[in-house]
């Protein structure tokens, strides 16, 4: 009987990863306040039929900030050529969640910046550290997850930024 | 036999068959993790091998969604748990599962779930697998947004302890009322007002049986808070007020008098320049949902530490924890970055970042009742400093492929109060850190640490290096050295040294390592647990899918 249960469950498992192909990325519905205290389901996060990428990091991690300094620093280069848009999820608990907005235009940062203060979006989204960064096509499909940061990770994130642009035309 | 076989094979496909059509609109996604350590004694640097020589521990989530519903479990393995987390995490077992419905504005969950109300002073239930940590509630809660603009939570049950729950039964109800939003709905323009208020209330309540022979201990104990966040323009003020009702307890030495709290954060931002002035006032406020609890035991609030978190690893040396029974601190931060092609921006711009924190005791009555407690004296600093830093970092890009920071921190370490020890001196430290970041290529990159620490008292000096070599996106290279070298005793002069390779492909990392770990204070958020020495090959996998 085990087995046979074992069996049924390969076989839906395997429907799912059949269905999923060419569906779009069902984003979990959690509430979390931009650093003005407006209020934002995640499952309403899109960027019009243009590529979307959603960043997990902490102002306490240095990859996280390093890989965010070095996007900005062609952001806006980025966004002329692909339209693309990146939303920061700061996982950032009470103790220094009150300091990302002052953290983040100190450093100058263009993002639209989310703060998930009790980790529910982080959980939701399976991200077991930071940095973790999420890239969707035009269409919300899913077309890459990263973990950790190298110097040179941003070159690779916008070259699939790039053929995704042109994808989801 | 046949006709059985046949008849089940058949329940089969249809079942399967229905199954799939409702996986069709089916997510499934989920993570996993698993540490392990293969352990040498090393007797010079007090690690000791346990008996079974290695440990492995991991977890598993699964989580699957379809539409507004939504299921998970999670799964947990010590076999057993690493040295230096809670030994009492040990075996294997699903310790976390739940049910959530969510759609028009309602959320309901059942089973295991995560809440925090404001800012966490009376409530705040979470997970963190660094730490060890996770007080999940086990039982119902509801969400519900009746209009736009207001939030209404509502949460009970019992905590996670372990592998069971909590004696104690937790429930609370939070309301929010974003004004701005919610006026919004009569007229338009509001959402687009200069100053947005939010407004928030909280009350949570907790109950246990009180089977103490002598005492009459208050077997409901009440607790709440209000909060107001202010923006307007380019400043900020963030407040929250909590009290909680006379709760004797280990963790305050059974006193009765009432806690009470008080958080303020206040701001200036706009591009290029971040200020940010905090306080907060704590006293008497550990609230446990058994109140013979001690460590970071069945938790029900969050008291968040004001002093910066430090990441550099020598700076870490003398992190402070939050003081519940009573401490009153400050901080001052400021971020600013000078543009580029100005003066002190040069060509790529300069960043620079300051702050600075204190934290005292609180102002106590000499005169004092045994059995309420010291009274005190709200919003006054006692004499007894338990903490205070300075740190002034710099960073800059000097050429295209080449960048750096420099930084320098002062600490003042009461390690009597914060690690609970009696007769260990009070610290004074000087932390000097300079790190590179050299570009070989596009690809190829190098970073260096070079860390030092000075300090008369307690280990005195230390000096560290870090090199590192990444090849994106995949390779780490790391080699490090801490060398205790200005320990009295010759024999404590000790190189920890600790290599590591990381692997990282899509959402995975395989990481090992093999070295010496100094013993020292692991703290995430001003909650610490204290890891003791260890010798040998470290590694970790992580994965989500």
């Amino acid at each position: 009987m085990k087995k046979l249960i074992i069996f049924v469950l390969f076989l839906s498992f395997s429907f799912i990863s059949f269905a999923q192909e060419s569906e779009s990325f069902q984003m979990p519905s959690i509430t979390l306040k931009d650093m003005d205290g407006n209020t934002i389901n995640t499952s309403e996060l899109k960027n019009d039929g243009k590529p979307l990428i959603i960043s997990f990091w902490a102002t306490w991690c240095k990859p996280c900030v390093n890989e965010l300094s070095t996007i900005a620093e062609n952001y806006s280069d980025w966004q002329d050529e692909t339209g693309v848009k990146l939303i920061a999820i700061s996982i950032d608990n009470s103790r220094t969640s009150n300091n990302v907005k002052p953290f983040v235009n100190g450093k100058s940062w263009d993002y639209e910046v989310l703060l998930d203060v009790n980790g529910d979006f982080k959980r939701a989204m399976n991200v077991n550290t930071v940095p973790h960064t999420f890239l969707f096509d035009g269409n919300m499909k899913l077309l890459n997850q990263h973990t950790s940061y190298a110097p040179g990770d941003e070159i690779k994130l916008y070259e699939k930024v790039k053929s995704a642009a042109v994808s989801s035309k | 036999m046949r006709i059985k076989f046949s008849l089940l094979y058949f329940l089969i496909l249809i079942s399967s068959a229905s199954f799939a059509q409702v996986l069709q609109n089916s997510q499934i996604n989920g993570s996993f993790q698993i540490d392990g350590q293969y352990y040498q004694t090393d007797s010079a640097i007090g690690a000791y091998a346990p008996a079974q020589d290695i440990d492995l521990m991991g977890f598993g989530n699964l989580t699957f969604t379809n539409g507004p519903f939504t299921a998970g479990v999670r799964y947990e393995s010590y076999n057993n748990a690493i040295v230096g987390y809670d030994q009492r995490y040990n075996g294997s077992e699903i310790v976390h599962r739940y049910a959530q419905y969510n759609n028009d504005g309602l959320d309901i969950t059942i089973g295991n779930f995560y809440e925090q109300f404001g800012n966490g002073l009376i409530f705040r239930s979470y997970q963190d697998w660094s730490l060890g940590y996770d007080n999940a509630m086990d039982g119902i809660r509801v969400v519900f947004e009746p209009t736009k603009g207001i939030r209404l939570k509502g949460a009970y049950g019992k905590q996670r302890f372990f592998y069971e729950n909590g004696p104690g039964i937790v429930r609370g109800i939070d309301g929010e009322i974003s004004i701005n939003d919610f006026l919004s709905n009569y007229k338009e323009s509001w959402s687009s007002k200069k100053l947005k208020t939010v407004l928030g209330a909280s009350v949570v309540s907790k109950y246990q049986k009180d089977n103490d022979p002598l005492r009459k201990l208050p077997e409901n104990v009440l607790a709440y808070a209000l909060r107001a966040n202010i923006n307007y323009n380019d400043f900020f003020l963030l407040s929250e007020y909590a009290y909680k009702y006379n709760d004797p307890s280990t963790g305050n030495g059974l006193i009765y008098k009432p806690g009470n709290a008080l958080y303020l954060v206040s701001g200036y931002s706009k591009k290029g320049i971040g200020l940010t002035v905090s306080g907060k006032w704590i006293d008497n406020m550990n609230f446990r949902s058994d109140r013979a609890a001690v460590l970071n035991d069945l938790s029900i609030n969050f008291l968040p530490a004001l002093p910066k978190e430090q990441t550099y690893r020598l700076a870490t040396l003398y992190p402070y924890g939050t003081q519940s029974n009573g401490e009153f601190s400050g901080k001052a931060e400021l971020y600013y970055r000078f543009q580029p092609k100005t003066k002190l921006g040069g060509k790529y711009g300069t960043q620079i970042n300051l702050s600075s924190s204190m934290v005292q005791s609180i102002d106590t009555d000499s005169a004092t009742s045994k059995e309420f407690g010291p009274k005190s004296n709200f919003l006054t600093p006692g004499d007894e400093r338990y903490f205070r830093d300075v740190n002034f970092e710099i960073e800059k890009k000097i050429s295209p492929n080449f960048k750096g920071s420099a930084q320098y921190i002062y600490t003042e370490y009461n390690k009597n109060v914060i690690e609970g020890k009696v007769g260990a001196d009070y610290v004074y430290a000087h932390i000097n850190i300079i790190e590179f970041y050299y570009k070989i290529n596009t690809t190829h990159n190098i970073r260096t640490e070079l860390q030092h620490l000075f300090t008369d008292q307690d280990k005195k000096n230390w000096v560290m290096a870090l090199i590192e070599y990444s090849i994106a996106p995949h390779w780490f290279i790391t080699a490090y050295d801490e060398y205790n070298y200005g320990n009295e005793k010759s024999k404590e002069r000790i190189h920890y040294l600790n290599g590591n390779i990381v692997y990282a492909f899509g959402s995975n990392r395989i990481s090992i390592g093999y070295g010496k770990l100094r013993a020292g204070l692991l703290c995430v958020g001003g909650v610490c647990r204290v890891v003791p020495a260890s010798s040998g090959l470290t590694f970790s996998i992580t994965s989500s899918f």
